[in-house]
């Protein structure tokens, strides 16, 4: 078993555009559940859709990149009032139930032939890449050090997702430390005690889930931005590894979604080098294929045990879980 | 870094290719097929007489000796090879187009090993065929130098029947994909009645069922047998699923958002250990697909196709009697009603949860075996393709009501296949869900639920 390797390639994914683009999606997740007690369960909805606004904005319209990322957060604000309309006056689980829906009814639509033009269906999206990179400052080379050695073009696209993500780790800290913050714990804690305040709960709810939405498109956006779009990426599982990563860090903090997603990556990346190896040397009854999906079954399972045992994740104060029930 | 970048690439690859292009295997057999047999026969023929003529020449070999790689399309229909059908080749600027020979194959060199688009055009088909499945379809090569694309052809029903045959038709279909979800939903409508948990591993208990039926069959049971063992193991596994996990948690006094969160993780969970027992192909259970009887007018049905209905009728019919008019069937509709009031009524409310546990474990398994059916296959994420399907019943119908999740389940099968009259069929679901989104705008409460519940 190749230890070196192994670290190697764990170390170096936690820097991945994935793993920011993941940040990126949890910190959207975190404004939606954290903060406003919303449970969005379909977050690979905005995800797809900041990918495919990015990706057919450039390779269908020619847009350049920056008015196509624009492009990503317009899709986002719209697919956030669309949805919040009929939902954000449901109790959780029914918002729960059609969030999901709604961002299968997103993928669906982008993985059909009926759009192929635009979509290439089930085929996805590539080859868009040319103008995020004639933006790129860095010289050409390859820097960095030990794991971290990525060419001009891969750290191009890792240090702008990383300053997204310090935009929006900015954004949320100065909104939930404002006023507007405040009445959005409220809502979260007890909304009709919000309502007899007279605050419009309904506006409130609705531009939480029009931020994190913004937010989680960029994210799926950044994880686009070195690699393809393909539509079977976007499964509600997307959504679920994404809340896993959230729960992790810690739901109703700053850096927790953060967190989550460096370690999410870091144990995922780790696993998917361990596990295969482990069954290669016979220490595993299955074939490294088989090893290779298990880690998946240890992200349901950690996930439930997160839940049960410590819904406020690593960083979170368990006083700001109460409205979990 | 690129390992797992490729490693997760490779994983998504398999996933995509099966949900778009269907099983070869169950082909629907019809008149066509016979008319179809002698016209390959006839190009055969001709092809064969006018071999001399075009040998090495023929229009099947392009490019070939001008570059390393080849790309070789195979056009299929019914396993029997199509010739005289044009296929285009393009990407990166190079563009190259070939005509089957008869043997429904076209081999067509390409300058680079970048992935190609491989173009089936439709018009040259003969008439009443269409493609199943991709197309065009992008190839990309491995290691090797030639790869493969490969076309399964199937009949094209909207030219061949009318619309009203086809209507009735389909609404059959979709009452019988109406009753398998309804056996699915009401498990669910009552777990979620009788203990307000929204459960996303129902999908799991579907496939449960089906893989046991499965196994059950490979270790020898007739296949009733092997149905009625699956369906004894549901109920278990449903039985077990709340005494290992959800007792526990009630007591606990656990919330009901993090229980929804829980059932997501054994979702997941799950689902995966299914995929490492099972591994990521289809299987088929015995029987499937089959000759189907013309029954009356357009309708045709196989034999698995009523058995498949008439069970669910029994099943669903002795679920209503045991609701309507046995003392636990009461009490459990009283447990779903208002869990409090039953308690303080006398009713033993957590002997109900395990009885509603064990009986929407089985139901669900049955769903599970019935889905393998009508899918047709078992696959280890069947049971996801179905849940949304399965939510959207049960929010139609009303949560929590079991008769209003039978309502909703039929008019979401029915919808389901009566809308690909209008929409192309790999967005049929786009329906469902989009009745699931506006049933919530307007009447949240579903069908036959009460206003109170929406809170």
């Amino acid at each position: 078993m190749n230890w070196g390797s192994i670290l190697d390639n764990t170390l170096s994914f936690m820097l991945s555009p994935e793993t920011i683009g993941f940040m990126l999606a949890a910190l959207g997740l975190a404004v939606h559940f954290g903060y406003a007690g919303l449970l969005n369960f379909g977050m690979a909805g905005f995800m797809a859709i900041g990918a495919y606004g990015y990706a057919i904005s450039i390779l269908s319209f020619g847009f350049p990149w920056w008015a196509a990322m624009l492009v990503s957060i317009v899709g986002a604000v719209i697919f956030a009032i669309l949805l919040g309309i009929p939902t954000l006056k449901l109790r959780g689980d029914y918002l729960a139930i059609v969030t999901i829906a709604a961002a299968e009814i997103v993928r669906l639509l982008f993985q059909s032939r009926v759009f192929d033009e635009w979509t290439n269906s089930a085929d996805g999206l590539g080859g868009y890449h040319d103008s995020f990179r004639s933006a790129n400052p860095i010289p050409e080379g390859t820097f960095g050090i030990g794991p971290w050695e990525f060419t001009s073009d891969q750290w191009w696209s890792r240090l702008f997702g990383l300053f997204l993500v310090a935009l929006g780790l900015l954004l949320v800290w100065l909104l939930m430390r404002s006023p507007w913050g405040r009445v959005l714990k409220g809502i979260r804690e007890d909304e009709d005690a919000v309502r007899s305040l007279g605050k419009n709960v309904y506006l409130y709810k609705m531009q939480a889930l029009i931020i994190g939405g913004v937010l989680g498109a960029l994210g799926g956006v950044v994880i686009a931005l070195p690699s393809a779009v393909i539509p079977q990426y976007y499964l509600p599982s997307l959504t679920f590894f994404v809340w896993t990563a959230l729960l992790l860090g810690g739901a109703a903090t700053l850096f927790g979604p953060i967190l989550g997603a460096v370690l999410y990556w870091g144990v995922m990346a780790f696993l998917a080098g361990l596990l295969p190896a482990m069954a290669n040397e016979g220490w595993l009854p299955m074939s490294s294929t088989a090893a290779g999906n298990f880690r998946f079954v240890l992200v349901g399972l950690a996930l439930m045990l997160l839940v049960a045992f410590r819904p406020q994740g690593l960083l979170g104060n368990k006083k700001e879980m109460t409205f979990v029930k | 870094m690129t390992t797992i970048g490729s490693l997760r690439r490779r994983r998504s690859a398999p996933r995509a290719s099966g949900a778009s292009t269907p099983a070869p295997g169950p082909q629907h057999t019809s008149p066509w097929r016979g008319l179809w047999l002698i016209v390959v026969t006839f190009f055969v023929v001709i092809l064969q007489a006018a071999a001399p003529a075009t040998a090495q020449g023929d229009g099947s070999q392009v490019n070939v000796e001008e570059h390393d790689q080849n790309i070789v399309a195979n056009v299929r229909y019914n396993n029997e090879p199509v010739a005289e059908v044009r296929v285009v080749v393009s990407g990166g600027g190079y563009e190259a187009e070939a005509v089957t020979n008869e043997r429904g194959q076209v081999r067509i060199g390409v300058p680079t090993t970048d992935p190609y688009e491989v173009l089936l055009d439709e018009e040259t088909l003969p008439e009443g065929v269409t493609v199943e499945g991709e197309n065009p379809i992008t190839v990309a090569f491995g290691s090797q130098f030639f790869a493969p694309a490969n076309f399964f052809l199937g009949e094209d029903v909207r030219e061949t029947a009318s619309f009203m045959s086809q209507f009735i038709e389909r609404f059959f279909n979709g009452i019988n994909f109406g009753l398998m979800l309804a056996l699915a939903s009401i498990g669910l409508s009552l777990i979620f009645g009788t203990t307000g948990l929204t459960n996303f591993a129902h999908a799991e208990m579907v496939t449960f069922g089906a893989i046991i039926a499965l196994w059950m069959w490979n270790l020898g049971l007739p296949i009733l047998l092997a149905i009625v063992v699956a369906v004894i193991a549901s109920g278990l596994f449903g039985w077990s699923f709340d005494a290992a996990l959800w007792r526990p948690l009630r007591r606990r006094g656990i919330g009901l958002v993090q229980m929804m969160i829980l059932t997501i993780g054994a979702s997941l969970a799950g689902r995966y250990i299914f995929l490492i027992f099972i591994g990521g192909g289809t299987s088929q259970l015995p029987g499937t697909g089959g000759v189907r009887h013309q029954i009356f007018g357009p309708v045709k049905l196989s034999t698995v196709d009523m058995v498949s209905m008439g069970l669910s009728l029994l099943v669903l019919l002795a679920v209503s009697y045991w609701l309507l008019r046995t003392r636990i069937g009461k009490a459990t509709r009283a447990v779903a009603d208002n869990r409090q009031l039953a308690s303080a009524s006398g009713i033993d409310v957590e002997s109900v949860t395990r009885i509603v546990w064990v009986i929407g474990g089985a139901l669900a398994g049955l769903s599970g075996v019935l889905w393998a059916y009508f899918r047709p296959g078992i696959k280890w994420d069947m049971g996801v393709q179905i849940l949304l399907l399965i939510f959207a019943a049960v929010v139609l119908g009303g949560l929590g009501t079991a008769f209003g999740a039978l309502i909703g389940s039929l008019v979401i099968g029915i919808l389901v296949e009566v809308s690909t009259l209008w929409i192309p069929s790999d967005i049929k679901y786009v329906g469902a869900l989009g009745v699931l989104v506006i049933v919530l705008l307007f009447r949240p409460q579903g069908l036959l639920g009460r206003r109170e519940r929406v809170g």
